[in-house]
């Protein structure tokens, strides 16, 4: 059942994703910063909890689950710390990824080379 | 024999009426299909990383981390190998959307500028793209987590 609702859900951010870059101006960039900020947003209002909770991996793999993590980690950590837990959060959940993206983003760079 | 201006403007109506019926339009519906069916089937992939991990006893958030990671590596390994170019060429938003795709910024970028050096080049240009959604993204979530220390 989980698997038809990450299928479902997250077919339908990035379908809404796809409707935005063929009738707007924006730039999958541009995009990609309007899905993350408004993961953001909604992980801070408490709404998108729910929706990983329901997806699973379809709320949580679209960059709008990185905004989301980005806004968990800080309410987490400030809850802690303080105000420290403010700037130390970002990083407490999206830390792993960012590390992997460069480690192996640098490794396959090295050993690959692009087609044309 | 010369026109009036009558006719003249309705020629002209006529022709951008022809116009604007054979402009291709880009295949909105099949766009979004496309987007839909391919972004959905990659977190299909991320759910059954999730499971692998929860069912070793991790809880969803507990395991959401390394399930990144691994939906990272998948996506850089796809882009090294010349795959992921062709989903997104396939699929727009679809193969862009999902964290494969953020993963895929980074590595193509890297992989391109390679030959501009490795450290003005590679290092500096790899988050090209995935820069932005980094300092938006950082941004809005330390101004989030402000407003709800004052709010409480």
């Amino acid at each position: 059942m989980t698997y038809i609702l990450a299928f479902l859900i997250g077919g339908l951010i990035c379908g809404l994703g796809q409707l935005i870059l063929d009738n707007t101006t924006f730039t999958p960039g541009h995009m990609l910063v309007l899905f993350t900020v408004l993961g953001a947003v909604l992980g801070g209002i408490g709404l998108y909890e729910p929706l990983i909770k329901l997806a699973g991996a379809g709320a949580l793999i679209p960059v709008s689950g990185f905004g989301s993590s980005l806004v968990r980690g800080v309410m987490v950590e400030s809850q802690k710390l303080g105000w420290v837990g403010l700037l130390t959060g970002v990083f407490e959940f999206t830390g792993l990824g960012l590390a992997a993206a460069v480690f192996f983003g640098t490794i396959i760079a090295l050993i690959f080379t692009p087609r044309s | 024999m010369p026109l009036d201006e009558a006719e003249l403007g309705r020629r002209q109506a006529r022709y951008q009426e022809i116009v604007k019926q054979n402009k291709p339009r880009p295949p909105i519906l099949r766009n979004f299909l496309l987007a839909f069916v391919v972004g959905g089937a990659i977190c299909v992939i991320g759910q059954a990383v999730l499971e692998f991990f929860t069912a070793r006893g991790l809880t969803v958030d507990e395991a959401a981390g390394p399930t990144l990671a691994v939906m990272i590596f998948l996506g850089a390994l796809a882009t090294g190998l010349g795959i992921y170019d062709d989903l997104g060429e396939l699929s727009g938003a679809g193969a862009a959307v999902p964290i494969t795709g953020f993963s895929n910024t980074i590595v193509a970028a890297a992989m391109d500028f390679k030959r501009e050096g490795y450290v003005l080049g590679m290092g500096s240009k790899m988050f090209i793209i995935a820069g932005p959604v980094l300092v938006f993204g950082i941004v809005s979530a330390v101004l989030i987590g402000i407003i709800r220390m004052l709010a409480t």
